[in-house]
């Protein structure tokens, strides 16, 4: 193999004046909101590799056969070379477009091919969606817990965020219509409301059937839209599939969001939303001026990996794997988390949420279990308010049955060590040992009012 | 010069380490020096061996990097390094260490009480509290004894809230001091060889003055360069800052954290190897006092080289 010439220059050059002084000036006001902090500091040394990280949300990519891999780029370099690696249209090849409505055809969605625009990973579909409708302080809704990755892009279009509590079936629906009227008077109308309904991201939850339609009712009776975000419909272990938002509101008010990063692979960076047309058209402008297209090559990727015919048993592949670890998971916390502790059994997804006794903070738990080798994620990254810090992100995708095992052990070692302390500090009597057999943890959240 | 730029390691503050080397690399670049960058780790000393750097430039912070661990390997293999001392380090990181030495050094810290696991584990230490709560007052402070940034560090503002503040603290260490809380204007003076550069200081903008993670966020909290102080708030600033120091033992550079009380300055701490980033408090008084980067890098490796030109 030939040597790689050394780089001449490894880094840009600093200036040799205070950097942060000579541009702070420059900074946009939406940067002020855009927050760097110990905890994230902490998240940096997940990436040793002694550490055994449940704090990812990574599909488990070792699973995609290689010579699969190899066969369709080749395929791509012989056949379609200097296609593929051109520009392509602003809202995605007509080809992806039909890969979309088969993935969302399987759960039932049959959305008009204009309506969809092909995005750089779901990530953009959810930029765009709040590029497009946030104007500095307008509301937006969330769920409590919400996934933590959509925080800062709501932050960066200086959003007002309002957290609606979930509990086993999914975000309240009962609080949103309480919080609705009281938006409406003070004169204040949210422009979306964000819900990732299947497996939710962090909480592992599922809005019932009856939420659902409650839901899509109110956006449609009050006008709201809805962002459905839904990365994990299709890895389902357990219980009964249910309708997407889609495709019980039919697409008037519900904006949808997919990927193929956790069916296929998020290293392709390829997602999409679907959008009523007069959306579509302006979220295809801020998508021109964003990147101008979705990479050509991996969509061209995408279109040889769909015409084998493959893909669901991949996804079959994934859900039996992925059922394997969740398993494992929930039995390691029955085994090696304390009684005072409680957690979700997700049906699908890739995340559990633990809660622990209030007397313990998951970002100070995080540097105390970061020396024992494991990662989460605290609870607070999924709240905008400093809430969460009881509760902390399991990930069960992303390493295998013995490593989630062994890393449960570790955490609940640091827990235990906590709550015996705390004991001691306090003079609490420890209650009794929990019954392995049952799942008495299983209460996932506090109710609504709790503080 | 070959000079050995030590970053990263283990530690909880890895990150900001990573970002202080990076700079520090750049600048002795520019100023012509053979830069030879070391993400610590097992290989270490093998490294240091084989490559004979002339001196060692320490950008870590917390364990490890900035409690005098790598100082004292350095001081075995006879490589000079930039900073203060293996047992100044030390010093500094072990807050109840350090206000021992402040206090010995006659100058003002906060009342504390140091405690270790064991003592609420093994001995009923929980009993004591009430009686120390009530000589401290609340709220009071409680901070791992070795720990960087605002890692651990807890207000309670009532009894019931202190064994929770305890539980985080010794997340991080396993001792942990409950320390009065003085009201006032929170000031760092950094010290470069035997000089007091600019006096910093941290203005919080918005939400609880209690949440210390607001001092870490940018745009969260404001600093001011230099101070504005009077000339008798600047002079007993200083002092009790070069005071703190010298009682530390600390040479090269270090950071004194303090809080400017309507009776005076009180000591918190010292920081033996201080934030070198862009937005860190260290190179703001550099500049402050017309030191650029590149100078006060250069002017750091010269107090290593020749102490007694300090």
């Amino acid at each position: 193999m030939a040597e790689v010439p050394e780089p001449t220059h490894r880094r840009r050059s600093h200036a040799g004046t205070r950097d942060l002084e000579r541009y702070a000036g420059l900074f946009a006001e939406r940067t002020g909101v855009m927050r760097s902090s110990a905890m994230r500091d902490l998240m940096a040394i997940t990436a040793r590799p002694e550490v055994i990280s449940l704090a990812g949300g990574l599909p488990d990519t070792s699973t995609f056969p290689p010579q699969s891999f190899a066969a369709q780029m080749t395929r791509i370099a012989q056949e379609s070379a200097a296609k593929a690696l051109q520009y392509g249209p602003t809202e995605g090849f007509e080809e992806t477009k039909d890969c979309i409505l088969e993935v969302m055809g399987a759960e039932g969605m049959l959305p008009d091919p204009d309506d969809v625009i092909v995005t750089t990973g779901g990530q953009q579909a959810i930029d765009l969606v709040c590029k497009t409708l946030i104007d500095p302080g307008d509301v937006v809704i969330c769920e409590a817990p919400t996934y933590p990755g959509a925080i800062p892009t709501l932050c960066s279009y200086q959003a007002d965020v309002v957290q609606v509590e979930c509990d086993e079936d999914g975000m309240q629906v009962e609080a949103l219509e309480q919080l609705l009227a009281d938006l409406r008077g003070e004169g204040r109308r949210p422009k979306f409301i964000y819900s990732v309904p299947s497996f939710q991201n962090p909480a592992g939850v599922t809005m019932s059937l009856q939420r659902r339609r409650r839901l899509v009712e109110l956006a449609r009776a009050q006008e709201l839209l809805v962002v459905e975000d839904n990365p994990y419909g299709l890895l389902r272990y357990g219980g009964e599939p249910m309708p997407p938002l889609y495709q019980l509101d039919g697409g008037d008010f519900v904006i949808y969001l997919g990927t193929f990063s956790k069916i296929l692979s998020p290293g392709i960076r390829l997602g999409w939303a679907v959008a009523p047309p007069p959306v579509m058209e302006k979220i295809v402008l801020g998508k021109q001026a964003a990147d101008l297209c979705t990479s050509t090559l991996t969509q061209y990727f995408v279109r040889e990996y769909f015409a084998e015919r493959r893909w669901q048993r991949y996804v079959d592949d994934l859900v039996e794997i992925y059922r394997t670890r969740r398993d494992s998971m929930v039995e390691a916390l029955r085994t090696y988390f304390p009684a005072e502790a409680t957690w979700t059994e997700p049906e699908g997804g890739l995340f559990i949420w633990a809660t622990l006794p209030d007397y313990i903070d998951t970002s100070d738990l995080l540097a105390k279990a970061l020396r024992a080798d494991v990662a989460f994620v605290p609870g607070q990254a999924a709240y905008v308010d400093g809430r969460g810090s009881h509760s902390m992100r399991l990930n069960f995708s992303g390493v295998d049955e013995d490593e989630i095992r062994e890393g449960v052990r570790r955490i609940g070692k640091v827990i235990a060590e906590q709550v015996e302390l705390y004991e001691a500090l306090t003079g609490e009597q420890r209650p009794p040992e929990p019954q392995q057999e049952s799942a008495p943890n299983v209460v996932p959240f506090r109710k609504a009012g709790e503080a | 010069m070959k000079v050995a730029v030590l970053k990263g390691g283990r530690s909880l503050e890895r990150g900001v380490s990573l970002r202080s080397g990076a700079r520090v690399e750049d600048a002795l670049e520019r100023l012509g020096h053979e830069v030879l960058p070391i993400d610590v780790g097992s290989d270490l000393v093998k490294r240091l061996v084989a490559e004979r750097p002339d001196i060692a430039f320490v950008a870590m912070h917390g364990a490890g990097g900035e409690d005098g661990t790598v100082q004292e390997l350095l001081e075995i293999l006879g490589i000079p390094f930039t900073g203060p001392s293996a047992a100044a380090c030390a010093r500094c990181m072990d807050k109840v260490q350090g206000k021992d030495a402040i206090e010995l050094a006659g100058l003002p810290t906060p009342h504390w009480f140091a405690f270790n696991q064991t003592a609420f584990r093994e001995f009923g230490a929980a009993d004591a509290l009430g009686r120390l709560e009530e000589t401290l007052g609340f709220p009071l402070v409680v901070k791992p004894s070795r720990g960087g940034s605002s890692l651990g560090v807890k207000f309670a503002r009532s009894a019931a809230e202190v064994p929770q503040a305890l539980v985080s603290a010794f997340s991080y260490d396993d001792r942990v001091l409950l320390e009065r809380f003085v009201d006032g204007r929170e000031l760092a003076v950094s010290i470069l060889g035997d000089e007091p550069l600019p006096v910093v200081e941290a203005i919080l903008l918005e939400g609880d003055r209690y949440d210390f993670e607001a001092r870490y966020e940018i745009g969260r909290t404001r600093f001011d360069v230099p101070a504005s102080l009077d000339a008798e708030e600047e002079r007993a600033v200083t002092e009790a800052a070069l005071g703190t120091y010298r009682g530390l033992g600390c040479t090269g550079f270090a950071r004194i954290d303090l809080i400017l009380a309507e009776d005076g300055p009180w000591l918190l701490e010292a920081n033996a190897i201080p934030g070198l980033t862009d937005t860190s408090l260290l190179p703001q008084a550099a500049e402050a006092a017309g030191l650029s980067f590149e100078q006060l890098v250069e002017r750091i490796l010269d107090l290593a080289l020749k102490p007694a030109a300090a």
